[in-house]
């Protein structure tokens, strides 16, 4: 049997002919559902976007006035021949697996999904599909992350520590999504939360929508930095040493990453002290995900695509690579991306 | 091992110097003494050999973790370290143990002869036992590979906190022919004039290099120059009727180069040379290549000593009728050294390196620039006053080396590397055009910034035309200028030439393809 493929992959993104739109797609496009507001995936220009309930006000705060059908997790919506749902994928606050169903065939775009609660976003929904797109930024044996509660207990007692030594601890993490899933994380009992002008701008917004987020003072020009002593400041790495960073003195410096796995990675950043944190699925995340998908079809769109797909064929899975713009979180991104 | 890996992730988290003193202090006050022994070994290159092959370490890394050994390969390139994979791929611990840093070093030289059965039952057990860190450690020690971003000096510093002990004598202390099994922690570091003494050398005084023009460093007057030759730096002990040979890196040579037993027979006993080791045709150093040669062999078979003989080329006496005289200021040390080996013959193979005189430091710069002419890389500028001191210090020997020889060449093949700089592309192949055609001639590894190495990587993975295992052959589009210190013939590569210490000076942006140098340029380099 022949069955027509529910979507196609173009060089403007992934493409559903049934219901003549895109999936995060990278050039400028008529329609354009968006899996999450980070950049890579939700890109300007687009004429009508569509979203979760959730995801939208990120994306009026990063793309400005444009417009944004919204839709709430769970619910279908019938565009054209395709009937479109948006689940929960885990990855950010607001952040959705885009399940398309077309004459009985249901394929599923997970955008980043991260399978492990965090606490602070909608926890990862399994949606069952004959085709599975996913990522794979993190698609290597070697990536298996230790439980949440361990890493936050890491990250406090370094905090902590240096509290006691009288030295602030500064720690990177992007703006939108990682800072605010490592603030939730923090022991607000240690001492004050501090926060750079972006990440502080996009707290503002999910505080707004109702994400439990713990109280956090804007770093400003005219800051009381003695009043504030022994604080955790939660900033994107590249404020790290320019004048900004400066007047928290001799700080402990601490990056949160998937990256921060491999020694080389974490020695590079030279950072005191690399936290393995990512929002991203490990290897065995990747793999029981798929599995329980039941998909008969896979395509891996980012990350170590090729040594990932040989190894989905060497399963026994019919799987495929698909040439995508996205970029995953990178080891060594330019840090004002905002990808992690 | 949960102290030593707790030491180790220490170390590992801070690039403060007094916070490394200061958890290696710790250490040696709270460790027991056999594992403290062990921890100085390590610290110092005293590794054991490797005691299991990485191709068996990978397959039961794989066969353990439940994957394919190619998805294995695959994955250590990224990784880019063979001991950290293994342990990142691996599952859980389910046991615990209570061993120790001096137990496991034991298990692992109870494995070097043993079966394979055996040794592979013991690893498969020590990997179940372990966190991830302790694993890492472990494979590092079983693989011969284990090294610490701690100098040996900082380690010393530690110690002679922990014990009281001034820190050059303790420095002292630490050198020579010892292992764990041949001594104790209370023999080595307290106990005096053991057998050891005898091959024990002096920590070597090391040069850094001039950066200002000479004219900052004072009068000429106070100064003397030396050619700075290219060979190993080797210090001579003769002590006790025998004689010793060591490295700079601190390794006892001796039997790789028999020609120094009849040193002893034109030499006093308890007399110490400080200088460098050469490949020597008779009248002047053969290139560094020879050298090699003779480097890599345990055992030296007659042709080869025939074919590149070597000579110690003395700049520096430390120890005269068995007295250190170390305190002595350069210029009476020197004295003595011209007395000592004045109308030496050559079967000694021991050869004063002569002193390059000159009145001011402009004629000092032109004799520079004749370096290449005198088979040397460059000058050697010591102050006439000074001792000699232990360790790189700065201020009164500085090494002053000609400017490198450089070619503009194109990549043409990449390759990611190790350690820091894992999944990053820094090795690179570089060609030269000839007939037309690119031709590749050397390889280099550093030069660039880490922003730059980013750069290219993020190039690299957008041009690959091929790839060959690790290595990838990008399109040739960028032209690096390419330093050096010599080039010599050889006929084992394909350009017919071999660079020593190549290294990319700067991305020459500014620079097409078509306006890199060709092969004829690069051999009229060759002297």
């Amino acid at each position: 049997m022949s069955v027509d493929p529910v979507l196609t992959f173009t060089d403007r993104g992934i493409y559903c002919p049934a219901g003549d739109f895109y999936i995060d797609p990278w050039r400028p496009v008529n329609r354009a559902l968006i899996t999450h507001g980070h950049s890579d995936h939700s890109r300007w220009g687009h004429r009508h976007y569509m979203a979760t309930e959730a995801a939208a006000p990120v994306m009026h705060h990063r793309l400005g006035d444009v417009t944004i059908q919204t839709t709430p997790y769970g619910a279908t919506t019938q565009i054209g021949g395709a009937r479109v749902r948006f689940h929960p994928a885990g990855h950010i606050p607001g952040s959705a697996q885009i399940r398309i169903e077309v004459g009985g065939q249901v394929w599923v775009v997970s955008g980043d999904y991260k399978p492990e609660p965090d606490g602070l976003c909608e926890p990862f929904e399994l949606v069952p599909c004959h085709a599975f797109i996913s990522e794979c930024t993190f698609g290597l044996p070697a990536f298996k992350w230790a439980p949440q509660a361990a890493v936050a207990n890491e990250i406090n007692a370094w905090w902590a520590s240096n509290a006691a030594d009288g030295r602030f601890s500064l720690l990177g993490a992007y703006s939108l999504g990682k800072a605010q899933r490592l603030m939730s994380l923090l022991d607000p009992s240690i001492g004050p939360i501090l926060t750079h002008g972006a990440v502080e701008a996009t707290n503002e917004v999910l505080r707004a929508q109702g994400y439990p987020l713990p109280a956090t003072t804007r770093v400003t020009a005219d800051l009381d930095v003695k009043a504030h002593s022994g604080g955790i400041v939660i900033a994107p790495p590249s404020a790290f040493g320019t004048p900004w960073a400066r007047k928290f003195g001799r700080a402990s410096t601490g990056f949160a990453s998937g990256w921060m796995q491999l020694r080389g990675v974490r020695r590079r950043r030279a950072a005191d002290r690399g936290f393995v944190l990512s929002d991203h699925a490990d290897w065995p995340g990747l793999n029981d995900t798929i599995r329980a998908t039941g998909c008969e079809k896979v395509f891996v769109t980012h990350g170590y695509t090729e040594i990932f797909n040989q190894w989905l064929l060497s399963q026994g899975y019919d799987s495929a690579i698909v040439a995508t713009e996205y970029t995953g979180e990178g080891a060594d991104t330019d840090d004002t991306a905002e990808v992690d | 091992m949960r102290a030593f890996a707790e030491l180790f992730n220490a170390l590992d988290q801070t690039t403060s110097t007094n916070a490394k003193v200061a958890e290696l202090t710790h250490y040696f006050q709270t460790a027991a003494e056999a594992d403290k022994l062990w921890c100085i070994a390590l610290f110092s290159g005293r590794r054991p050999k490797r005691a299991v092959t990485t191709t068996r370490l990978r397959e039961w890394a794989a066969e353990r973790a439940g994957i394919p050994l190619w998805l294995f390969e695959e994955t250590y390139p990224i990784v880019g370290d063979l001991s950290e994979t293994i342990a990142l791929i691996l599952p859980d611990a389910t046991r615990q143990t209570n061993r120790t840093l001096s137990d496991w070093m034991a298990e692992i030289l109870r494995l070097t002869p043993a079966d394979e059965p055996t040794r592979k039952e013991a690893v498969l057990e020590a990997w179940d036992c372990l966190n991830p860190t302790e694993r890492f450690l472990f494979n590092k020690l079983l693989t011969g590979g284990f090294r610490v971003g701690v100098s040996q000096k900082l380690m010393t510093r530690a110690l002679s906190a922990a014990t009281g002990t001034d820190e050059a004598q303790m420095a002292h202390r630490l050198m020579g022919n010892w292992t764990p099994e041949t001594t104790t922690f209370d023999t080595l570091i307290h106990a005096q004039d053991t057998e050891a003494d005898q091959s024990r050398p002096y920590p070597f005084y090391l040069a850094y290099g001039l950066e200002d023009a000479p004219e900052a460093l004072g009068s000429p007057a106070d100064w003397q120059a030396e050619w700075k030759w290219d060979g190993i730096r080797g210090q001579l002990i003769l002590r006790g009727g025998s004689h010793h040979l060591w490295s700079r890196g601190e390794e006892l040579i001796t039997d790789r180069f028999p020609e120094f037993a009849r040193s002893a027979d034109f030499l006093p006993d308890g007399t110490v040379l400080d200088g460098e080791v050469l490949a020597w045709n008779g009248e002047k150093p053969m290139p560094f290549a020879e050298l090699q040669k003779r480097i890599g062999r345990k055992t030296v078979p007659k042709k080869l000593l025939k074919d590149a003989p070597v000579v110690l080329r003395a700049y520096d006496l430390l120890e005269l009728g068995g007295q250190d005289i170390r305190d002595l200021p350069l210029a009476e040390r020197h004295a003595r050294l011209e007395s000592l080996l004045a109308n030496i013959p050559p079967e000694a193979a021991v050869i004063p390196s002569p002193v390059v005189p000159f009145d001011n430091w402009q004629t000092l710069t032109d004799i520079r620039e004749t370096s290449r002419d005198a088979h040397a890389e460059g000058l050697m500028l010591k102050r006439l006053g000074s001792p000699y001191l232990a360790g790189r210090k700065k201020g009164d020997w500085w090494k002053w080396k000609v400017d490198p020889l450089t070619i503009d060449a194109v990549m043409i093949y990449a390759q990611s590397g190790h350690g820091r700089r894992a999944n990053l592309f820094t090795d690179f192949t570089f060609a030269v055009w000839n007939n037309g055609e690119l031709v590749p001639f050397t390889k280099a590894y550093s030069g660039l910034t880490d922003a730059e190495f980013r750069q290219i990587t993020a190039w690299v993975r957008k041009n690959t035309l091929q790839r060959f295992g690790p290595v990838r052959q990008v399109t040739p589009e960028h032209v690096f200028e390419i330093g050096f210190e010599g080039i010599m013939e050889s006929p084992r590569h394909k350009s017919g030439v071999a660079l020593r210490f190549p290294r990319m000076i700067r991305w020459r942006h500014d620079k097409p393809i078509q306006e890199a140098n060709t092969l004829d340029d690069l051999k009229a380099l060759m002297p």
